[in-house]
């Protein structure tokens, strides 16, 4: 069994002295993993196994790169998004061999630069789409954990209190709400969406949590006298959590998408703001003469969400290989 | 390790029994080891001291039942023991006869619901555990007493470093510091006899062979020097060499600290060699108990018998080998009388219908046997015939 060279000498210097001596047997030594002496756990071996894995490093580099162009947008151009010349660039198309000048990927109905404009955009999507996962994560996790430690009762009111905020679709839900509101800044938008969101993560995290409750460790914890919050945030939590991080990386992806969708209605967020929905909607008006118009914003869009829910399906993998 | 390796035919009771350790302790209980330990814990807050005859841990009439589908399965139905500091109680008995729910009462970790507790006392020192506050007895556990597991795989935390989970102990009950509490495990591992414990400390569970595991599961048993442990079937995930260790291990460990310890098993070769005492279940009652040495010669119990009957031996090697016919009582329709009846060889009438007391057991010259008790209505049948 060992596939590490028998040696004498460790084992014998670690046997106190004062110890009568029960020699350790062959079959007790310690048994090294692939790395002597580097301590495993769940987390380093997941991201051992995410540095090896494509999907992750390019996931991980085009979400690098959007979260320096939202916080560092002047990086990238020094065009404003918001001036336009009519006379001079209505609708000109793109000059692809003019690498991030203005004129790169051509201008919109209202001579404003598309590159200025989808590199700007960036931020408004971004943040609303860490916003809601943030708030959801935490939101969610907390009612979950606490329905699927206590069960009994508080089950079931939070379960009922999740069935009810389930029970309203997504998008209508984000429009009821939102029109309501008369400025709808990046945080009102993202409270929108969280209040409807954070059911998903509180049922995952609920199965998760009665799953881990019953593990032999728990009831271990407890007969050597931890309590509660010991055993909730020391024990289960850590062991449930996995899933959650996954679910919340792939939602943040479609928090992302809901943003330019209610911004593409006309009730996210709206001129001065520079939203890559918005643009998407000012694109299609002209579709057909200026196809560059919508597609530029589209591409940028896609390319994000596709990057987080890459990002989630990797992570999957590396935290729970039996699901490959 | 060479006089292990033919356990199952040592199970003889002189055999073994004469030869190692417990036997040898147990006079010593009463004696100035007494003394000696009564010192050196009496530094300690609210440990009122043990009398001479007082037990650590004494269970009266203790019943536990279950609700489920089928109706009120009843896994413990009045069972009583006792154990003395210093002394090794082996509790012996198949799946489901109720020993581990008897376990998870006194350590107050059992489910409820499903679980209840229907009737009965755990005294640990004279205290009524079953009416303390929680939070008391939160404390008392891991502090005053605690329970190693079957499977040390499952009973340690996958995501936490075993370094971490032992220092845990020192944490929780003792508020150390981060860095005394890693030290404090690494002198654990040590006394476990980890080999290169100080370079293993931050490695975490699936890391270690399973004997390993089970060692960090005891070393964070007796981390803070309980005075009761309750082993759970510690052997039985392992194989039988490492088992032998493992149980002298905790054998060694528990003369160390003379603690009581309640061993949960269904291996009659782990109990004859570390027990000093022996309570047989079946169906949630005791119908036997006995110091170790005597059962092993004589059972005063038809289900004893045919535990031991049902060992396989040397001597008889080429004959069939002995079974208890039929199968466990299902809980939920306990039979009448005496729980055995159906599948007793010594069955009669009256066994059907009325339930056999713990009768003391009497020697050949009539006197009581200090400890020896059978629920049995035939007893004497059985221990002399």
């Amino acid at each position: 069994m060992p596939d590490v060279p028998m040696k004498a000498t460790p084992e014998a210097a670690t046997l106190k002295a004062t110890q009568p001596a029960v020699p350790v047997p062959v079959d007790e030594r310690p048994d090294s993993g692939p790395a002597p002496g580097k301590p495993r756990s769940l987390w380093s071996d997941a991201w051992h196994d995410l540095r090896r894995k494509p999907s992750f490093l390019i996931s991980a580099g085009l979400i690098l790169l959007f979260l320096t162009i939202a916080a560092f947008p002047g990086l990238f151009t020094d065009a404003s998004p918001r001036d336009g010349d009519l006379t001079q660039f209505y609708l000109q198309k793109p000059q692809l061999t003019h690498f991030f000048s203005p004129e790169w990927l051509g201008y919109d109905a209202q001579g404003r630069s598309i590159y200025a404009r989808i590199i700007h955009g960036t931020r408004a999507s971004i943040i609303i789409g860490l916003t809601v996962t943030a708030i959801v994560f935490v939101l969610g996790s907390l009612v979950g954990m606490l329905a699927g430690y206590f069960g009994g009762w508080v089950d079931t009111v939070l379960s009922r209190v999740v069935d009810t905020f389930m029970g309203i679709p997504f998008l209508l839900g984000a429009m009821v709400i939102l029109v309501s509101f008369d400025v709808r800044g990046p945080m009102v938008i993202s409270l929108a969406l969280a209040v409807l969101g954070w059911t998903t993560i509180a049922r995952v995290m609920r199965g998760s949590v009665i799953q881990v409750k019953q593990a032999d460790y728990v009831q271990a914890a407890r007969s050597l006298g931890a309590g509660t919050s010991r055993i909730l945030l020391r024990h289960i939590l850590p062991n449930a959590i996995a899933p959650v991080i996954v679910v919340a990386m792939i939602a943040l992806g479609g928090y992302i998408s809901a943003e330019a969708t209610l911004s593409y209605l006309g009730i996210g967020l709206a001129d001065p703001a520079v939203s890559w929905g918005g643009d998407i909607n000012f694109g299609k008006d002209s579709i057909r003469v200026a196809s560059h118009v919508l597609i530029f914003p589209s591409i940028m869009l896609s390319a994000t969400i596709l990057a987080f829910l890459m990002m989630g399906d990797a992570v999957r993998d590396a935290l729970d290989p039996k699901l490959r | 390790m060479s006089d292990r390796t033919e356990r199952p035919t040592a199970d003889e009771p002189n055999a073994t029994t004469g030869t190692t350790g417990p036997v040898e302790a147990a006079p010593s209980a009463t004696g100035p080891a007494e003394e000696v330990v009564e010192i050196t814990k009496s530094g300690r807050a609210g440990h009122p001291a043990t009398g001479g005859g007082e037990p650590l841990l004494e269970v009266r009439d203790l019943a536990v039942e279950f609700r489920t589908r089928e109706g009120v399965a009843r896994a413990v139905n009045g069972v009583n023991y006792s154990v003395h500091a210093g002394e090794t109680l082996a509790v012996l008995g198949e799946s489901g006869s109720g020993k581990s729910v008897t376990a998870q009462a006194i350590m107050g970790i059992l489910d409820t619901p499903p679980g209840r507790i229907a009737a009965g006392r755990v005294l640990f020192r004279g205290r009524d555990l079953l009416v303390a506050p929680e939070e008391e007895r939160r404390r008392l556990r891991g502090e005053r007493m605690s329970m190693i597991f079957q499977d040390a795989l499952s009973s340690l935390n996958p995501v936490l470093s075993v370094g971490y989970q032992l220092g845990e102990m020192f944490r929780v009950h003792r508020g150390a510091s981060r860095r005394e509490a890693r030290e404090r495990a690494v002198d654990l591992m040590e006394r476990v006899r980890i080999p290169a414990a100080r370079e293993r400390v931050n490695d975490y569970p699936h890391q270690f062979s399973g004997g390993m595991r089970q060692r960090i599961m005891i070393a964070m048993a007796l981390a803070l020097e309980p005075d009761l442990i309750i082993a759970d079937e510690p052997t039985t995930a392992l194989d039988v060499t490492v088992q032998a260790q493992v149980m002298e291990l905790l054998a060694e460990l528990q003369r160390e600290f003379h603690m009581g310890l309640i061993l949960i098993t269904h291996d009659l070769g782990v109990v004859a060699d570390v027990a000093d005492r022996i309570a047989v279940m079946y169906a949630g009652r005791i119908v036997e108990t006995a110091p170790v040495k005597e059962l092993y010669a004589a059972p005063a119990h038809p289900y004893t018998k045919g535990l031991l009957e049902s060992i396989p031996r040397l001597d008889h090697k080429g004959k069939e080998l002995y079974a208890i016919k039929g199968l466990p009582p299902s809980l939920t329709a306990l039979p009448t009388g005496c729980s055995f009846h159906p599948r007793c060889p010594m069955a009669t009438e009256r066994c059907t219908t009325e339930r056999p007391p713990l009768h003391t057991v009497l020697d050949a010259s009539e006197a009581p046997v200090e400890g020896r008790g059978s629920a049995c209505h035939y007893w004497k049948e059985t221990l002399h015939g």
